[in-house]
């Protein structure tokens, strides 16, 4: 295709890019506007100045900045430790080759297939008896370990190639066991464990259902459960609603900048999993 | 020299520990309660297959799968069929015509939503499509209840979540098309193909496993699909927009028939892995 044939692909293909964009502009043009401009010229007039009067109202009305924490307090801590135990287990699986392996690899990959909802009740109910019921902690427990399931299955596959070479030279140097894994098995995988780490941080800052059910109380509660209950409640106007959905898209947005080249590699890394 | 094998197994400890409190022994008492009739105090008292027998009996389960084959054909198919257009657009007509910057630049914009926690997509959904103020009503001067309506409801929940999760295939099916071997265009290409027929016979097979990994994906993410539900519709208005998912929600934390509700989540479990096994076998027989 040659001379307006090509320019109508482009064109198409930009349209379309622009309908998948078009809410996130319209969310942002509409948290910036006053009450008044909402009712008078709806949510497609452009705003008169820059009024952050709606979206303060909201950050404090609803605490944002608590919720912010908290949402990064689980996310960050889970990161950190289901990599923990993802590299444990793939250092035995991985490199240690353990009797039962598969079987065990197995486990971990059903695990992450299961639907949360299978195992909801229940860690809802012991979570009660153990007095972690609407705590931060029993989230940061649960996802560590549903994230490492998923960890543990990559990771292994990754060190089942390690260099055997380096792992000997390592014992002849008399590395102890735990010596080699902290000194030369984690150095040498950095960048995947940092493209697990990154996964793991922002699919925990993404759940719903199981914050959902655990943190009842506002104190504890993270973003998305803030933002996805609050929806529909009646003091919800329209440029409240847009405010707070605002306030849900720019830590996302955020995080996705800061991790892009890492995460467009990590990507591919899952696909081919 | 060989590398000395034993005592890796402690390493495995704290994870197996772990395991076994958080995913193995909640499943099984998920399984245990839903032959047991049970409103979340006091005993569970056994009733056998009944929860099993009544699940088949009411309309309301037979309805959350059906809509939720729905939701599969939203989050699953449509993206797979967009996204495998899109991606070779871009990669063979917009990235080899107009530079590989503008390429890029649009596959950014697909990608977008995927970066949204889904509740936070909901909750951006939920104000455009409001039936007195939103946005979508105001720009074509309709005035649709698009959630409320039981006709529209489910329609709409499938082009939100259709927008959601375009991104995911454009990106995996780009990465897989850097892998192609560009003689393979070319010489089509000498032979005078059309576009499509390049996208039909050399595209497709070439990354087939990056659309299997999509489908597998995309299918457990529709069969799981709870947040968007919960924060567009409530399973309503009436059941019009109910998965099992919120089904069993509804009957763990609403109704306290847990035992009902963990025999809905139990029969979603088991759909979910007979579909990953189908999945990975066909793959396995592929390749």
């Amino acid at each position: 295709m040659r001379g307006p044939g090509r320019w109508a692909v482009l064109a198409s293909m930009t349209v379309a890019a622009l309908v998948m964009v078009f809410p996130f502009a319209l969310v942002a043009l509409n948290a910036v506007k006053t009450p008044e401009e909402y009712a008078s010229e709806g949510p497609l007039g452009l705003p008169g100045g820059l009024y952050l009067q709606g979206i303060v109202d909201f950050w404090n009305r609803v605490d944002f900045g608590e919720k912010l924490w908290n949402s990064l307090l689980i996310s960050g801590s889970v990161a950190v430790l289901a990599v923990v135990l993802s590299v444990l287990n793939a250092y035995a699986l991985g490199i240690g080759r353990v009797r039962g392996r598969l079987s065990i690899l197995v486990l971990f990959l059903v695990a992450n297939t299961l639907p949360q909802e299978a195992l909801a009740y229940p860690l809802y109910y012991l979570a009660k008896e153990a007095g972690l019921y609407d705590t931060r902690l029993s989230m940061i427990i649960i996802f560590t370990v549903i994230q490492a399931a998923f960890g543990t299955y990559l990771l292994s596959a990754v060190l089942g190639q390690f260099p055997k070479e380096i792992l000997e030279a390592a014992e002849i140097d008399g590395a102890g066991r735990f010596r080699a894994l902290v000194r030369v098995v984690v150095p040498i995988s950095r960048p995947t464990i940092s493209v697990l780490m990154i996964f793991f941080f922002i699919w925990t800052w993404n759940e719903f259902f199981l914050p959902l059910i655990f943190l009842i109380s506002n104190d504890n509660q993270t973003v998305p459960v803030a933002l996805g209950v609050l929806q529909g409640e009646r003091y919800m106007d329209a440029t409240m609603s847009s405010a707070s959905a605002l306030l849900g898209i720019v830590p996302a947005v955020a995080f996705f900048l800061i991790f892009q080249r890492t995460l467009t590699r990590g990507i591919t890394v899952g696909a081919v999993k | 020299m060989r590398v000395r094998k034993k005592g890796y197994w402690l390493y495995l400890v704290p994870s197996l520990v772990l395991f076994l409190a958080v995913i193995v022994v909640p499943f099984l008492m998920n399984l245990g309660v839903s032959f047991t009739r049970w409103s979340g105090v006091g005993t569970p008292r056994w009733v056998g297959l009944e929860n099993y027998a009544r699940l088949l009996e009411d309309e309301r389960f037979w309805l959350s799968f059906q809509n939720n084959v729905a939701l599969i054909f939203a989050m699953a198919i449509v993206p797979t069929v967009l996204g495998l257009v899109l991606a070779a657009a871009l990669f063979d007509y917009i990235g080899r015509r107009f530079g590989p910057r503008t390429a890029s630049a649009l596959r950014a914009m697909y990608y977008l939503p995927q970066v949204l926690p889904v509740a936070v997509a909901g909750v951006v959904w939920g104000w455009m499509l409001h039936p007195s103020y939103g946005a979508v009503n105001q720009a074509f001067g309709l005035e649709l209840d698009w959630l409320g309506d039981p006709d529209l409801a489910l329609a709409t929940v499938m082009a939100v979540m259709v927008w959601f999760q375009l991104g995911y295939p454009v990106v995996i099916f780009m990465a897989g098309l850097q892998r192609v071997d560009p003689a393979y265009y070319e010489a089509a290409e000498l032979d005078g193909a059309s576009w499509w027929r390049k996208v039909w016979h050399i595209t497709i097979p070439q990354i087939r496993p990056e659309i299997f990994v999509v489908l597998l994906t995309c299918t457990i993410a529709a069969l799981k699909v709870f947040g968007p539900i919960f924060v567009l519709t409530r399973g309503g208005p009436g059941n019009a927009t109910l998965v099992p998912s919120y089904f069993s929600y509804l009957n763990f934390f609403q109704k306290s028939n847990v035992g009902y509700g963990s025999a809905i989540a139990t029969v979603l479990a088991l759909i979910i892995v007979v579909v990953t096994f189908l999945f990975l076998r066909v793959q396995e027989r592929e390749s």
